[in-house]
């Protein structure tokens, strides 16, 4: 959790909005420090988190989120995380061994033109197991407001999924976890630099990415800098809350420097780092 | 995947540099220690060397067990094959297991080019030029009187070493001798000798690609690298070479069209390969011709999906071959991706502009410095074609060839 960045998006662990879902870009920066930090908010915020790591192993993010100060295995052990790891089931889908078929979830690996359905049920199912929603039956704690975070959309295009079945499955999570059960969604998505678009394919992280920022309702996306390639700031990243208030659309923006460190990062306005005051 | 490996081999790597201080830990555990790799200083990931010494410098100290290097091919694929070789040499040093796969030439022939090792090299090992810093006493001639504020910068360095040896050097014009070569464990894959059977799967990846994906996996379960397998025998890395993947002998069309119908193909591989290695103990070095591939978004998705990646550029056959500057190199090396494993920041590396050159008995990847150009009759037509890099140290008039005539 960085304490810089919950005082730019005014919230904390103790009060945030619900219903949220929020959308976290890089164009041709990693923008996946910020998925650690979400990871790391909502786990403290006690709420129910599903996560589908479907870039890095298990022991990446928990390694991470260790120096953030939360305990993944932990979580895990309580039923407050459901983990999905995309590269040890998917290994099992892509080499079936012993007739199994694998995890269901990723059954997407195998033929990308059936969409994503089967992950969809897998989030529903996650989100909405008994750990999370009656109060200690078998002494499990109850958690709050469920969350899913996704890391990242990009490597599901790279997989051959069409950028239409990934809005379908962004609306369709969007649906049942912001509106239905007031909970929050966080995607992230990494987009390259592309000089036309395509055209007569329906592949295109462009695309994807217009459609995502039309249905979040905030979104912040990370860049290099327009300068170049500095050692002491990493690039800035474009806050834009889209929040819907009664008298219409508000839309409102706000650039900020980062720098990523070990333990953290910091956020500050352009031009107020610490290595050029 | 590198916190796995952590937690099985942590305990063996405290003890390998506490051997160092010969503290020895008096525990009765069966404690093994991998040769030819050793812990990261910057987080404690297990490294191996990738032959070339200022690649390993380049890369953090070198290359983590459990990911992947990219090399984007140069243009007659002489330089990345020339790093492919110094990989699998490496590991025939160090004792490690070889796995080659390729689709043009057999991996017997990639195996007899090996560079031989300079094994006496220890002893006559000179250290690293160290910047003289400008306190030391001889340096009063030195002291700057109109330019002081840069008196206390060092003197650029423009070789990439570290202090402490990791890895080994080669004689490039002596092939590796058969008895050294055949005494390390060598699996080969040479994709001629799979016949594809077309199955009925609507998967994008190729039959090529998965029957390589089938066979690394074999591998690592019957040898037994994977991190999960029982401690009772000594442990060893697996290096993964596999030359020149999404070219058409693969049956990709990658480099054929700018829309590929394949166009997953290769991306879907390299994702069961990361998820192969993150499980097991074993590093692979890939190298794609990416100067055949038009798309750049598809390249930049290739790219990401590895850990490592850097580019080589050769000036061999380029007008840059006859420009002056260059002289002295073979090429440029782009870094295009450092990872970050198991924390939030990567190690960038300080310089973006970087040259190659291969001596005899050493790869050498240096920063391109220029030095400040003081003549008065410069020649600003060569300094035109630098097209942005290496502007450190060039005079604030270069890149504009039109002002030839211009003297300020």
């Amino acid at each position: 959790m960085f304490t810089e960045l919950n005082s730019i998006l005014n919230t904390s662990p103790d009060s945030f909005t619900q219903g949220d879902f929020i959308l976290v870009s890089g164009r041709q920066s990693d923008a996946s420090f910020l998925i650690h930090h979400f990871l790391s908010f909502y786990l403290r915020a006690r709420c129910k988190v599903c996560f589908l790591g479907l870039v890095q192993s298990f022991s990446h993010y928990s390694a991470v989120c260790q120096r953030l100060g939360v305990s993944l295995a932990q979580a895990k052990e309580k039923r407050q995380l459901v983990f999905l790891e995309g590269l040890q089931e998917g290994l099992s889908v892509f080499i079936p061994q012993d007739d199994t078929t694998g995890n269901k979830a990723l059954s997407f690996l195998r033929d990308p033109m059936v969409g994503l359905q089967n992950l969809y049920e897998f989030v529903r199912s996650s989100v909405s197991s008994p750990g999370g929603g009656e109060e200690g039956s078998d002494g499990s704690e109850q958690w709050g407001p469920p969350v899913l975070l996704v890391d990242d959309l990009s490597v599901l295009l790279s997989l051959g999924v069409s950028a239409r079945a990934v809005l379908d499955f962004s609306h369709y999570c969007r649906a049942s976890l912001c509106s239905q059960l007031q909970g929050n969604v966080v995607m992230l998505l990494h987009c390259e630099e592309e000089e036309e678009e395509d055209d007569g394919d329906d592949e295109g992280s462009e695309r994807l990415l217009k459609g995502l920022i039309h249905q979040c309702c905030l979104a912040l996306h990370v860049q290099g800098l327009p300068t170049g390639y500095c050692r002491d700031i990493h690039g800035q990243v474009e806050v834009c809350w889209r929040r819907r208030q009664g008298d219409g659309q508000h839309t409102q923006n706000k650039v900020f420097q980062y720098k990523v460190h070990d333990k953290g990062a910091s956020f500050f306005a352009r031009g107020t780092s610490s290595a050029v005051l | 995947m590198a916190a796995p490996v952590n937690s099985v081999v942590n305990s063996s790597a405290k003890c390998s540099s506490f051997n160092a201080t010969s503290f020895q830990k008096k525990t009765r555990s069966r404690l093994i220690s991998i040769p030819g790799t050793r812990p990261s200083v910057q987080n404690g990931q297990l490294l191996v060397s990738t032959g070339v010494t200022s690649l390993d410098y380049l890369l953090g100290g070198g290359l983590a067990v459990g990911t992947v290097l990219l090399i984007e091919e140069d243009r007659y694929d002489s330089y990345s094959r020339m790093i492919l070789k110094y990989f699998l040499a490496e590991g025939v040093v160090c004792r490690h297991e070889l796995f080659v796969a390729s689709a043009q030439h057999t991996p017997d022939d990639i195996l007899q080019e090996l560079p031989s090792p300079i094994l006496d090299d220890v002893a006559i090992h000179k250290p690293v030029e160290q910047p003289r810093l400008s306190h030391e006493p001889q340096d009063s001639l030195d002291a700057m009187k109109i330019a002081w504020r840069y008196q206390n910068l060092p003197k650029v360095q423009t070789a990439l070493a570290s202090s402490s040896r990791f890895g080994h050097y080669y004689d490039v014009s002596k092939m590796m001798e058969a008895e050294i070569r055949e005494a390390a464990k060598c699996h080969r894959f040479y994709l001629p000798e799979h016949p594809t059977q077309s199955s009925p799967t609507h998967s994008p990846m190729l039959e090529s690609y998965s029957a390589l994906l089938k066979s690394l996996r074999d591998v690592i379960q019957r040898e037994g690298f994977e991190v999960t397998a029982p401690m009772s025998k000594s442990r060893n890395i697996l290096r993964i070479g596999l030359h020149s993947l999404g070219s058409t002998l693969w049956g990709d069309d990658l480099c054929c069209h700018d829309n590929p119908r394949h166009g997953h193909a290769l991306t879907t591989f390299l994702y069961g390969l990361r998820a192969l290695l993150r499980s097991s103990l074993s590093v692979a070095v890939v190298t794609v011709p990416s100067h055949l591939i038009q798309n750049r978004a598809l390249m930049g998705r290739i790219t990401r999906l590895c850990d490592n990646a850097i580019a080589l550029e050769s000036f061999k056959g380029s007008e840059r071959e006859a420009n002056p500057l260059y002289k002295d190199y073979h090429g440029l090396l782009h870094v295009r991706q450092v990872p970050h494993l198991n924390c939030l920041a990567s190690q960038l590396p300080d310089h973006k502009d970087l040259a190659f050159k291969l001596k005899r008995k050493q790869f050498s990847i240096e920063r391109l410095h220029l030095p400040p150009d003081l003549s008065e009759t410069v020649s600003r037509v060569s300094r035109g074609e630098l097209a942005g890099t290496a502007m450190v140290g060039s005079a604030c008039g270069s890149g504009t060839s039109g002002n030839k005539h211009l003297d300020f």
